[in-house]
Parts: C-alpha cells; structure tokens; sequence
C-alpha cells in the first residue's frame, strides 16, 4: 500500500483496469457532470430489470417437470395464491393449500430423503437449474430411499415442513430460489430438515447457498456436501447448528452473513 | 381509557393504545402482516382523530411493553426526563404537532425537550404528519456527535463509504475505499460489512482500514460492522477499533435475537472509550436499525413496527452513538413493500431520531424483490437532505455486490452536494482540499482520466 509507483507512471485508466480485478464492485466508472455516464446508468438498469424478471418470472412446473423424467413428479401450491401476495405474506408461502394437501399420494412407508422445488425469489434459477441439482444431489444417495420431487409453486422454505411430515420423509430437502442480486439473478439454495414438521424453526435447518455458474457452488460441490450432512443427520437424528460440516457451510442465524442472504434470513448487517 | 371517536356517523373504537397506534400508521406492509393494521382507510383516520385528542402525557401511564418483562420500555421510563417534558406535559398529540410545526419552535427548543420525549409519544405524533411535515420538523432539529470530524452541522451531509466485498478481500476493499474517497464520500465512516463474521477476519479488516486512513492522515472514522461481542474481543487484542458497531431493535426480546443486551452494550462503548481514539470528539458507538426488525424476531408485543423502530432509538442515545442509521428498504417487501412505503418510512424514521436526539442517518435503500427502483431512491435522498439528514450511504454504482441490495452510489453524494449546497464535515472537507480535490466551487473535482491523483498510493499505484 505504500510502494513507490512504478516507472513509467500508469494513468488512472491503467489504475482502475488493474483494480477492476479485484472487486466485482462498479469502480471507476467515470463522471459525467455530477452523475454517471449514460452507458452505466444502462448498465445498472440491465442487471435490475434481470433480477425484477427472475423474481416475478412463474414457473413452468410442466416443463420443470418434463426435465426430471422419468423421476416421479407432484405438483403443489402454496397458500399464497399470485406473486403479489406471496411477496407480502411470507406466512402463506409456508402453508399448503387444502386442494394440494388433499391431492398427495399416498405417504405409504414413507422415505428417507423428500427433495422438495420450490420457486422462491427466482423461478428462472430453479428453471435453469434445479433438475441437474437434484439428479446430482440423487447420485450422492445411495442406498436412500427417495419419495416423489415435489415441485411446488409460491413455496417458502418452510413449505417443506408440512410436505415432509405428511409423506413421511425422515429429511426434507427444498431446492429454491434465492434473492436475486444484480451480479446473480439465478442462484439456488439447498435446504436441509430432520423431521420435518409445521413449526420447524430456521435453526433446526442446514442451509448450502450460492448455488450457481458464475462463480457460486457448483452443483457437483453442493450435491457432494448436502450428501456428507444428510447421512450424519440420519446418523445423529437431527439437523440445524449442531450439525457441522468440515468443508465451509454457510449456516443461517445470528451474526452469519453470506454473499447471497438466504431468502429467509433476517437481513444480518 | 376507552378509545373511540364518531366520524361521519360511524363509530370507530380500538380496543387499546398499540391499536389506536397501528391503526393511524400509514399503511404498510409489516403491519398488515403482523395483522396490526386498519381493516379500512377510514379507519385509519378515526384512529388519527383519536390520537390527536390523548393527552401527551397518557404515553407515561400506559406503557405499549410491559416495564416488568423488557429492559428497553424500564430504560425508556427511567431515564425521562420530567423537568424536560414540562413545557410539553399540557399538550395533546395534536397540540404537540402544532408546537412542532411552529415557527418560533427552533432547534433549541427542540433540543431543550428532547429526554424528555419518549420514543411512544414521536411516533404518535409522526402519525399525524405529512411528509412535509417531518421534512420541515426534522430540518429544525440539530443533533451534532464528534470523533475525528463532527456530524450534524447545519449546511453538511456527511456520507459513509461502505466498500463491501464478497470475499473480503484486503485490495477488493481498498479500491472501493479509493473509489468513494475520489468522490469525496467517506467522512461519516469509512465502514465494511463482513461477509464472514469472525474476530481473526474482523481484526485483519480494521487494521487494512487504519492503515489506509493513517496514510493520508484522513480525518474520519473506520469500523468493521461485526457483532459487538467480535468487537469487544478485537479491542482486548490491541486492534485500533474506532467505533463499535452493533444491530439494535426496539424490545428486550428482539435484541436478544440480535444476541445483545443493554448491559453488553454499555461494557463495548466503555471498552471503546477506554481506547480514547477520538480528536474532536468521543462518541464511539455505532448503531444500525430497521422497521420490521422486532416483527421478524417475534418480538414486537402487538405494536406496530414504525412504534417498534422509534423504541430503537432509545436505546441508541443511552449510549452517546456517534451515527445511527435506519436501512430502511433492506429488510424486504414484506415490511415495506414498495417506493412509497420505503420513501414514508425514511421520513419517519429520520424524523424520530432528530427529535429524541439521535444523530441520525439513512441508508437509502431497496431489494430486488421490492417495489421500487433507483427513482425512488432519488426522491428520498433529496428528500432526506431537505430534512437535513445527519448522513447518507454509499457505495460504488449503488451496487452492494457482497449483501446484495441497491444503496445510493458515490455520484448520489456529488449531485446531493453540487444540487442541495451541502458540504463535507469540516475537518473532512479541509483535508480533500489539502488533497487538491476541491475546485473553486468547494465540489469534488473531475479527474482528467490522463492524471494520477496523490490519493493513488493507498491502491498501491
């Protein structure tokens, strides 16, 4: 920080390239009057307008479901019943509607393992991505018996609480949508519950974040880790902050920020 | 006391004071969610009519959160004061609006009555106000604080410079910190929001951060935002902490999701005076709010979330802060859902904080998910200046790549400063002119793209 600068002399153009490697950050971007030059200005209503689309994009839970054939497919809703109101009432996005709870299969035996896809805050992430992540999260498996993807619309987190108790699942899975940031518009998170049931609190469950191509978890990496923290939380009969993992895992609670908030983390500063 | 009024042949009654409270707030979504707000628009003025006519003094017989179950309502009551209120303690709500507004009412007086308002009675009366109306209350207010430069003169807005990296990376962060300072941003604050929260992590942060200002010899303050126990094991290790940061809510029950109490609080600001780091001044501590905070923690005990925020103040001047800032559009939708609600609650929220004697700031903000967009951020950061806002957030492009969520951008404070006429701290604004990045005007110089200003060293160029 305190090296004398180096001969000959780089202009302030060859300062900023050098420095845009190292932050993602929007420096140096040049002054026009008292503002922003017109091409950044364009630049930064691009990235918004992407992520206001991966937000209030639906889902087409048809074709979702058409890319994880032949694995069997459910379809539900949430109690929030259009985008609007699933944006002000997180409550409802974490109860099942009465017409889906009455239209599941049948629970049986049960399974161990529910994988559950929900939309969340961007149903072009789950579109793009959510079929390879749950066929990589399958192969970590082995050996576990896995109920039907529930692919589920308007879903909250906590929407697999009900889901998983009411097929028996011994873990619930839920793939969803995250927040969309103006660098990332369709990153997943994975999260994890041992017996899962209404009233579960974020506590209780594991969360694997940033799941996306640009420079986020791979789906192998995060397939890999969900698989290593399932079988130990199968093994101990319980999941949330007492379930670690050696491997860096981003947990949900107090004093924990990540680069992608979880969708359901109070904003931690 | 029964609360009701007859308006245009109706009868509206409210079964208690948080209910008379909830309903007059304007509508929002966090009240709606919690199931707090009023069922109809006239509903919502029946209990404005109501509000108006409570004596001001009611707010100290009847308290919104038990004295006995929540530290924040025993420090709220114990520490008022009475001799401050007196001149008030006749008025109604109404009245107390109609002091407000009125033109021989100036910033002493405002300041003379200040511990002797309780947070309860400033968000009842900011009830009854238009958004003019906080503007035009709030610019009367002073509330100046003082570390290595003073915050709150009338004429400055200070900003702070939040060079935030997704991996917190050491040279990620220093050439965001030369981007705001190039724009002249920084004098609040330079502060990092941590993407990992750790003491190692946090120490070697504020070590870059005190390097950098000790390069330039830059009169402002550096701060880490970890948790205050980080921060306190930090200071025990010799790192040169200048303020102490903590996330604070308005009950004893949502600081403690926050894992605070006031007792912590009290033992970081003492640690942090111990250190005796200031030069013009020794307000240490710095403290971030949010509408919606309490609610999303549970902990709001049936009162609406504007009431719940201004509680948050209480606590913040119980301990001297030298900023205070709401983020007012980052909790999400569900609490404020779109540019007008962010927009009435930045108002609201600046307004209560000036009167109860907080120097307070806002971070003018929005995520994705919300209804609003970087117009509506222009609004409210011009608004907020008219009101005199102590200071403002920045970051590059408006862009927080590691917390995700849009905030002004460094060229906001330029166009704040060369629209509105407002300046620097002064000890902040004469080290930029000793930099040579003043021009005639006392604006922040362009750079010829050909040029290397001095300031280049602290990148390493």
């Amino acid at each position: 920080m305190t090296s004398e600068p180096p001969s000959p002399a780089p202009t302030l153009q060859d300062i900023w390239t050098t420095l845009r490697a190292t932050t993602p950050a929007r420096i140096g971007l040049g002054r026009v009057g008292n503002t922003l030059p017109l091409a950044d200005v364009l630049d930064f209503q691009l990235a918004h307008a992407r992520a206001r689309d991966a937000v209030h994009a639906p889902l087409d839970a048809d074709a979702l479901a058409a890319d994880l054939a032949p694995l069997p497919v459910v379809q539900v809703c949430s109690d929030a019943p259009d985008r609007p109101t699933y944006l002000r009432r997180p409550d409802l996005g974490r109860t099942l509607s009465k017409a889906s709870f009455s239209a599941l299969p049948p629970a049986g035996d049960g399974c161990d393992v529910l994988f559950v896809i929900g939309d969340g805050l961007s149903a072009t992430g789950v579109q793009s991505g959510a079929a390879a992540l749950v066929r990589a999260c399958i192969a970590e498996l082995h050996g576990l018996s896995i109920g039907p993807v529930i692919i589920a619309w308007q879903a909250r987190v906590a929407l697999g609480d009900p889901l998983g108790e009411a097929l028996r699942a011994r873990v619930v899975v839920v793939v969803i949508g995250e927040r969309p940031g103006l660098s990332v518009a369709d990153s997943l998170g994975l999260y994890l519950t041992y017996g899962p049931r209404p009233g579960r609190a974020d506590s209780e469950r594991n969360c694997i974040s940033n799941i996306h191509a640009a420079g986020g978890l791979s789906p192998a990496a995060a397939a890999a880790l969900l698989g290593r923290l399932l079988r130990e939380s199968l093994r101990l009969g319980l999941s949330g902050v007492d379930l670690k993992d050696d491997a860096a895992l981003l947990l949900a609670g107090p004093g924990t920020a990540s680069a992608y908030t979880p969708i359901e983390e109070t904003p931690s500063r | 006391m029964r609360y009701s009024c007859d308006l245009g042949g109706e009868r509206h009654a409210f079964g208690s004071l948080a209910h008379v409270l909830a309903c007059a707030s304007p509508a929002r979504s966090g009240d709606e969610l919690a199931g707090l707000a009023a069922h109809s628009a006239a509903q919502r003025v029946a209990a404005r009519r109501v509000l108006a006519d409570l004596p001001l003094d009611h707010f100290l017989n009847e308290a919104l959160v038990p004295y006995e179950a929540d530290e924040v309502t025993r420090l709220i009551i114990d520490s008022h004061d009475a001799a401050a209120f007196a001149r008030l303690s006749h008025l109604t709500v109404g009245g107390f609006r109609d002091w407000l507004l009125d033109t021989v009412t100036d910033a002493a007086a405002l300041a003379a009555v200040a511990r002797g308002l309780t947070p309860e009675m400033v968000a009842a009366v900011s009830k009854l106000m238009r958004n003019q109306d906080l503007i035009a209350v709030a610019r009367k207010a002073r509330v100046v604080t003082a570390f290595r430069n003073t915050i709150g003169l009338e004429g400055r807005l200070a900003t702070r410079l939040q060079p935030n990296h997704p991996a917190d990376d050491p040279l990620g962060i220093a050439a965001a910190v030369f981007d705001g300072l190039l724009h002249g941003v920084g004098d609040a604050v330079i502060g990092i929001n941590p993407a990992t929260d750790s003491v190692p992590g946090a120490a070697t942060l504020i070590h870059m951060l005190d390097d950098l200002r000790q390069a330039y010899d830059i009169p402002t303050q550096t701060c880490v935002l970890t948790h205050v126990t980080n921060a306190l094991e930090i200071i025990a290790r010799g790192a040169p902490v200048d303020l102490v940061f903590q996330s604070i809510a308005g009950s004893e029950a949502a600081n403690r999701g926050f894992g605070v109490d006031l007792a912590i609080l009290k033992e970081a600001q003492d640690a942090a005076l111990g250190l005796n780091r200031g030069t013009v001044g020794h307000n240490v501590m710095y403290f971030e709010t949010g509408q919606g905070a309490a609610l999303s923690a549970n902990a709001h005990h049936g009162v609406d979330q504007q009431t719940m925020e201004t509680r948050a103040y209480a606590v913040a001047r119980a301990f001297d802060p030298l900023l205070v800032n709401t983020v007012v559009g980052f909790i999400g939708p569900e609490y404020l859902y779109d540019g007008k609600q962010i927009i009435r609650a930045g108002l609201e929220d600046h307004f209560c904080g000036k009167l109860l004697g907080v120097p307070m700031g806002v971070d003018v903000c929005y995520t994705n998910h919300a209804e609003a967009d970087q117009d509506d951020m222009d609004t409210l950061m011009t608004l907020l200046t008219v009101a005199g806002c102590s200071f403002l957030i920045c970051v590059p492009g408006s862009d927080d790549v590691m917390l995700s969520y849009q905030s002004l951008s460094n060229h906001d404070a330029l166009t704040l400063r060369a629209m509105m006429g407002v300046r620097p701290a002064p000890e902040f604004e004469a080290w930029l002119d000793r930099m040579g990045m003043l021009d005639a005007a006392g604006g922040i110089r362009a750079l010829a793209s050909g040029t290397v200003p001095p300031l280049a060293r602290l990148v390493g160029a």
